[in-house]
């Protein structure tokens, strides 16, 4: 939904209004650039050299699994404290923090599923000059060079990744201001304090005391520091009319990477822009900061509503990952030596011998909190998934009814309403699982509360919609209008929930509903609190089948600096700067708790949130915000989406149709194709736009939106198990073909394409007008049917395939078994017990395999191992159902309808053998033309063992 | 009577004993084509498959005709017989899915689903409600018949009216033709002071452009005054958002007061007095009925504009009203110059047919015009069903507001309900007895809905 401005009409603002009337685009003028970010500014501004730290080799320690070691500044002589852990699964993990900072620095909670398990470290040999350790797997070390500082990690002989090579890491401490009388002040108390402190702490801590009193430097160090020069901007920025108070300094960290032999990094979402992440030299470096930006552009690095920040490095050699923690504002650099290098001047190095490796560099810069990087060593694409999800979880295991349609507005005006549209999608057949309701539904924004004319009775519309096996997800944001006479704003600030301004008030800030306030996510107790309101007797008109919507949670706030909450506001002891990127993760959390404590622990949630961080798979859905009806925010919706997939978070979408402004019919059509096959189907609206239920176009193009919503709900059973792999492995759903052939250069920079799990490979169609697409099929032994003509192609090629409004190019891998339930009804709840079709695509050797998952499709119950998990072999003429996991008990009604053959030949007869030792003759179809065979109604249950014999 | 006794009849035999006659989900219209053990050809004639492949829950006919009674074929349909009401086709994927579809309960054999047989129940209230229908539709047909006759008597008059008019118009012009032959022997001097002194000509210029003026102020007057009561009113004022003093995009009604000079309406001439405040940003809403007034730009004519004005007025709205289309009777003559009010939790809309839809804030706040009379815009076949007023008040960033009004025969005449279904585009069902058809005989066709 909702980007600020457009609602903003009666509450701001003329000059607004006039700068955004004439052009269409982000006003980037509301958002800063790195040049106007001060701690971006003052950390680009240090250009690679020498590093200015030292590691003091003398200081490590080394216990089973951890390794510390003290580095120093020689500029200032501020020290700090590196850890190092070699964890479970081939991570890496490096912490560096001041060793004695003024006061604590703000390390993230509650991303990481839990404290990552260790592993022995030891070390292989050290010198003067360093240090080397085992990282125990293949031959895998760590390289600490003392003079100055840095850190590489090899295999053999080759690095895979330096630290610290171009000399970049920048570690501000914290540092009492000079410029005022209360630093003179409190700097005397302080050091009395410290005084105080370090009498009692001897007691506690010896070893620290020794150590300190050891180094006579201590008290020089400290004394030279105070000498350093202050910047602009350092302890007060302002941007436009906002200042920044910045009690606490400068505080920013950054380090550089060493990417050898890499040529290909993706990952850092949320941006609008090409899947492989470019350099930053000439511009920009790429934004994290979640902010609700207006009308956002195509192909550029701006920040958008959520930050995940993990890079995926690839080349045909090894795909590795870096998960650098920090939820403050950060930049990341992105440089290449390659970059510039035309293939022909590839090429001449190569024939001249005079190539350097390619290598590409990267640099992270956060403006507070500590450097905290996992570093993950892959080999394989899919074992950086499950060394990322290991970290911070897989994606959550959605209700099978979250992966239908979607039928979203800005805003379904009243019951009457919403009975309407539901009643077209009958009228004209086409299905749907969920209706939703923006902003307009609640009485005067006011979250958890229902307009009393539009909405009077909630729980009568609902029970129509469960009549007919649907749900609706009602909007719930996390800005509380400020109001007296409303509940959960005071109930809120009488618990002292509320995130805090500078000088210790509520914080307020105009959003949707004027002037809100904003509660305090990162508290535990407030979450718990929040959670409870989603109970059925606190939440009035709630039913179970109403889910939950938050949107605005970046957080937005249309009066604050670049339309987000002061920096300088408090969550407690941390300012918001430090915790920025996590807010909207934390009510996410805290609503999606709510849904699962209201049924009891039963029901799995279903939450979609706008903005995001690491970990937020764990919570439910994501999409791409307020994109624009426009055929390049199409064509963008899926690198988007696959770079959302390459961190974790597979269930992503973007607004079909696109938000602002108004689709042209083939646009639309076009973008319910492409829909059709991203994980999150939803069509959404802005509120000036004219109506567009799919029946609104003619019936020509309501039969092929019809259409394209059937497909996808055909393909429901094969979605559904492969978010069930991606709850249980992190692979995403959603795959750049580099994920399945990663030796395939030409698969590298695909964005245009796309897997959905190994088996189907997607091309869709973003193009006005087009007549027909190239698709790449990848792998020289492999084949692939179209799934429209069941057509053959081989693999390894470019393949031109006329198109016709009637669909988009969908592959399926020869090799592969899809299921499929191909009585397309109202609802997937509807079609819970019918029967599937398996498809079953031979490869060259003439086999295939896939899964078959099933289970109750909305509850836990799963995790008390209630599902069906079968594994389908084709091989030597015998397709077979085989248990995968014997332990797992649960019942189906659906059956096996019907079989279907691609690249079969013609048997003389089928047999199908059933776990009683029966046998029967089965009936089938021929056709030679396409070499298709199709089993006519085996009619085993879909959970029984069997095996089916083609003679 | 008869057609109850024999619903009565069939319900105590019982559907089951329908049923045995032809395999479940197919119409009796298409019986024949079952033939109980004998091959079954597929209805597009594709091919041909044993009897017992019918209902076998497999899908083998293309047209998917040999599954009419269970979900197996994608493009199938389920026929419910619904004995006590209507019977009629459902997508077969809506069988055995849990919920109930046919009144009969039929389309749910397998699925557990407790359905209960609504068709009765349903066919009464459907009979009374066409009962009700009918007689709304009878006695809104004779008022329309009344209507037609009043509109063509009142039509009459005001034709009558309008040649008397145009008499005394064509009487004018001649005035004005005098005036103007007058008027440039009057220039003829003019012109040579002009030329023997130019300052006494520019004083001329002042006066003829005041001349000017005047007559514009006129025409404005007219186009402002909606209800043509000789007044231009605070409302008037209001569907006129550019003359917003402050253009702030809220056009309020003590601004339009302000404008009018402090008071709620103003007659020609205190009109004059205010027509500074207005003259700069009005924006005319027509353009005819201008060229009569811009021969008359002399001295002499000050007193004839007068009179031309109040004149004007009178023309202009009986030309307008004769120029309507009222319906193939003018039917809809009646509603002309009135206005119908409906009152919503937050809003007072208005619809004065032939003229304008707006909109009012309940509780104060100025009006917003939702457009104005644009044309007939129903189907075809029905094109006085739906009205669309066009070009109201601008949406912030969007379209100019624009109404839909459905018509329904009723007896009365009211606005039954408003919407907005997208931002800025209304709809308005109204219900009145000029649109209601001449009813058909309800006898016939409560036979029709029923199938033995």
């Amino acid at each position: 939904m909702a980007t600020f401005t457009a609602r903003m009409a009666p509450l701001l603002v003329l000059g607004l209004a006039l700068c955004l009337s004439g052009t269409w685009a982000v006003d980037k003028g509301n958002f800063k650039t790195c040049e106007q970010s001060a701690f971006c500014k003052r950390q680009r501004a240090l250009k690679p050299g020498e590093s200015p730290y030292r590691a003091l080799l003398e200081t490590m320690e080394l216990t089973n699994t951890r390794l510390t070691l003290q580095l120093i500044n020689d500029n200032n002589k501020v020290r700090l404290l590196l850890e190092l852990y070699r964890l479970q699964g081939n991570i890496t993990r490096v912490k560096i923090n001041e060793l004695k900072p003024l006061k604590p620095r703000y390390e993230v909670p509650d991303v990481l599923i839990r404290e990552p398990t260790t592993e022995p470290l030891s070390v292989l040999s050290q010198d003067e000059n360093g240090v080397v350790l085992s990282l125990g797997v293949e031959s895998q070390r760590v390289i600490i060079s003392a003079r100055p500082f840095r850190l590489d990690i090899m295999e053999g002989s080759d690095v895979l990744m330096s630290l610290n090579s171009r000399g970049l890491l920048a570690f501000e401490h914290l540092r009492m201001r000079k410029d005022t009388f209360s630093y003179k002040v409190t700097s005397t108390v302080a050091s009395v304090w410290d005084n105080i402190k370090r009498v009692f702490s001897s007691q506690a801590d010896p070893e620290a005391e020794k150590k300190e009193e050891a180094d006579p430097a201590n008290q020089a160090e400290t004394t030279k520091e105070e000498e350093e020069k202050v910047e602009d901007g350092m302890w007060e920025e302002t941007f436009k009319s906002h200042t920044d108070s910045k009690p606490n300094g400068p505080s920013a960290v950054s380090l550089d990477f060493s990417l050898p032999g890499v040529e290909h990094v993706y990952g850092i979402p949320e941006h609008a822009d090409t899947l492989r992440l470019k350099t930053t030299d000439n511009g920009d470096p790429y934004r994290l900061y979640n902010l609700d930006v207006f009308q956002y552009e195509l192909y550029n690095p701006m920040a958008l509503y959520g930050s995940v920040p993990v890079m995926v490095a690839h080349s045909a050699q090894r795909t590795t990952g870096i998960f650098w923690l920090n939820a403050a504002e950060t930049w990341v650099d992105i440089s290449s030596n390659t970059a510039g290098k035309t293939v022909f001047g590839k090429m001449l190095d190569y024939v001249q011998g005079s190539s350097e490796t390619p290598q590409t560099d990267v640099r992270w810069i956060s403006e507070s909190g500590i450097i905290d990087i996992f570093i993950m060593l892959g080999p394989t694409p899919k074992d950086v998934f499950s060394q990322y999800a290991s970290l911070t979880g897989t994606q959550s295991f959605p209700p099978l009814a979250s992966l239908g349609y979607h039928q979203c507005r800005w805003n379904y005006n009243d019951q009457e309403d919403v009975k309407s549209v539901d009643a077209g999608f009958d009228e004209h057949d086409i299905p749907y699982d969920f209706i939703w309701l923006d902003i307009e539904h609640t009485d005067g924004k006011r979250y958890f509360t229902w307009d009393p004319h539009k909405f009077a009775t909630p729980k009568e519309m609902l029970q129509g919609l469960m009549d007919k096996k649907r749900k609706m997800v009602a909007i719930v944001d996390p800005h509380i209008k400020v109001d007296g006479n409303y509940k959960i704003h005071n109930e809120i600030r009488s618990r002292g929930f509320y995130v805090k301004n500078k000088d210790g008030g509520d914080y307020e800030g105009w959003c949707w509903p004027g002037s809100a306030s904003y509660p305090d996510f990162t508290r535990a107790d407030m979450r718990a609190w929040w959670a409870s309101m989603f109970a059925y007797d606190q939440y009035e008109g709630t039913m179970e089948n109403l889910y939950t919507w938050n949107d605005m949670n970046e957080p937005s706030v249309f009066n604050g600096p670049e339309v987000t909450m002061h920096k300088d506001a408090t969550h407690g002891a941390w300012e918001h700067r430090d915790i920025h990127n996590l807010y909207g993760l934390y009510v996410q959390m805290a609503t999606a708790e709510g849904l699962i404590q209201r049924s009891g622990g039963v029901e799995r949630p279903f939450v979609l949130t706008r903005a995001f961080f690491a970990g937020s798979q764990r919570l439910g859905a994501v999409w791409t915000g307020d994109n624009a009806a426009e055929w390049g925010h199409l064509k963008i919706s899926i690198p988007m989406c696959l770079s959302m997939g390459l961190v974790g978070i597979s269930f992503c979408g973007a607004d079909i149709g696109g938000f602002f402004k108004s689709p042209s019919t083939e646009l639309l059509v076009r973008w319910y194709q492409a829909g059709a096959y991203q994980p999150f189907y939803r069509a959404h609206a802005h509120v000036d736009t004219p109506r567009r239920e799919p029946w609104l176009f003619g019936p020509e193009n309501t039969a092929l939106i019809r259409e394209a919503v059937r497909q996808r709900y055909t393909l429901l059973p094969y979605w559904y198990q492969l978010f069930y792999r991606a709850h249980v492995t992190g692979e995403p759903v959603m795959r750049p073909l580099w994920v399945e052939y990663p030796q395939d250069l030409a698969t590298f920079a695909l964005e245009d394409e796309y897997l959905i799990g190994r088996d189907l490979l997607v091309h869709p169609v973003v193009e006005e007008g087009a007549r027909g697409v190239t698709a790449y099929l990848p792998g020289k032994d492999e084949v692939w049917f179209d799934v429209h003509t069941f057509q053959k192609h081989n693999g390894a090629q470019n393949l031109y395939i006329p198109v016709t409004m009637s669909s988009i190019p969908v592959f399926q891998r020869g090799g592969s078994i899809i299921p499929r339930k191909l009585r397309v009804r109202r609802s997937s709840t509807c079609m819970e017990h019918d029967p599937y079709t398996l498809y079953v695509a031979l490869n060259l050797q003439r086999t295939a395999d896939g899964e078959l998952y099933i289970d109750d499709g909305h509850t836990f119950n799963y995790e008390k191992k209630e599902f069906i998990y079968r594994k389908l072999t084709f091989a030597n003429k015998v397709l077979s159902s085989v248990n995968l996991a014997p332990d797992a008990k649960f019942t189906t009604d659906s059956w096996i309808e019907r079989i279907i053959v691609l690249g079969a030949s013609k048997p003389s007869k089928v047999t199908l053998k059933t776990a009683d030792g029966q046998e029967k003759q089965l009936e089938f179809d021929f056709d030679a033309s396409m070499s298709v065979l199709t089993v006519r109604k085996p009619g085993m249950n879909a959970g029984a063992d069997w095996t089916m014999t083609f003679q | 009577m008869s057609c109850q006794f024999l619903l009565l009849l069939l319900l105590s035999v019982g559907v089951s004993a329908v049923e045995v006659q032809r395999p479940r989900g197919v119409p009796l219209s298409k019986r024949q084509f079952y033939e109980e053990g004998k091959p079954f050809t597929c209805l597009d004639g594709s091919r041909t498959i044993p009897f017992d492949r019918v209902n076998d829950d497999y899908c083998d006919c293309q047209d998917g005709s040999d599954e009419p009674g269970t979900a197996a074929c994608p493009n199938g349909s389920f026929h419910c017989t619904n004995a006590g009401f209507r019977p009629t086709f459902i997508p077969s994927s809506r069988i055995n899915d849990g919920i109930c579809d046919c009144c009969d309960t039929t389309d749910e054999y397998n699925s557990g689903a407790t359905c209960q047989n609504t068709c009765r129940e349903l066919g009464r209230k459907e009979r009374e409600s066409l009962q009700k229908m009918a007689e709304i539709a009878k006695e809104g047909f004779l008022l329309k018949q009344q209507l037609i006759h009043e509109a063509n008597r009142g039509l009459e008059d005001k034709k009558a009216k309008l040649g008397d008019v145009q008499g005394s118009k064509k009487d004018l012009e001649a005035k004005v033709e005098a005036l103007r032959t007058v008027k440039e022997a009057a220039e003829q001097p003019e012109r040579e002071a002009k030329e023997r002194h130019l300052k006494a000509w520019e004083d001329q210029k002042a006066l003829i452009q005041k001349e000017k003026e005047s007559a514009r102020m006129a025409e404005v007057f007219l186009e402002l005054d909606d209800d043509a009561d000789g007044f231009v009113s605070v409302p008037e004022l209001l569907s006129h958002s550019e003359l917003d003093p402050d253009a702030d995009g809220s056009f309020t009604e003590a601004e339009a007061q302000g404008l009018l000079g402090g008071v709620d309406k103003v007659d020609t001439a205190a009109f004059e007095s205010i027509w500074s405040n207005v003259k700069e940003k009005y924006m005319s809403e027509v353009r005819h009925y201008t060229s009569f007034f811009f021969l008359i730009n002399s001295k002499f004519h000050v007193k004839f504009i007068l009179f031309n004005f109040g004149f004007g007025i009178c023309f202009r709205n009986l030309e307008k009203e004769i120029s309507f289309d009222f319906g193939p009777s003018s039917e809809f003559a009646y509603l002309y110059s009135q206005c119908y009010e409906l009152t919503t939790s937050e809003y007072i809309y208005r619809l004065c047919p032939f003229n304008r839809v707006t909109q009012k804030p309940k509780f104060g706040g100025s009006e917003t015009n939702l457009g104005s009379w644009g044309k007939w815009a129903g189907p075809e076949d029905s094109i006085y069903s739906v009205m669309k007023y066009e070009h109201g008040t601008g949406c912030w960033q969007g379209p100019s507001r624009s109404t839909t009004v459905k018509l329904t025969c009723g007896k009365e005449t009211v606005v039954t309900s408003t919407s907005e279904p997208s931002r800025c585009e209304y709809l308005m069902e109204f219900t009145c007895p000029a649109i209601c058809q001449e009813p058909p005989n309800l006898e016939i066709s409560s036979h029709e809905h029923q199938e033995l």
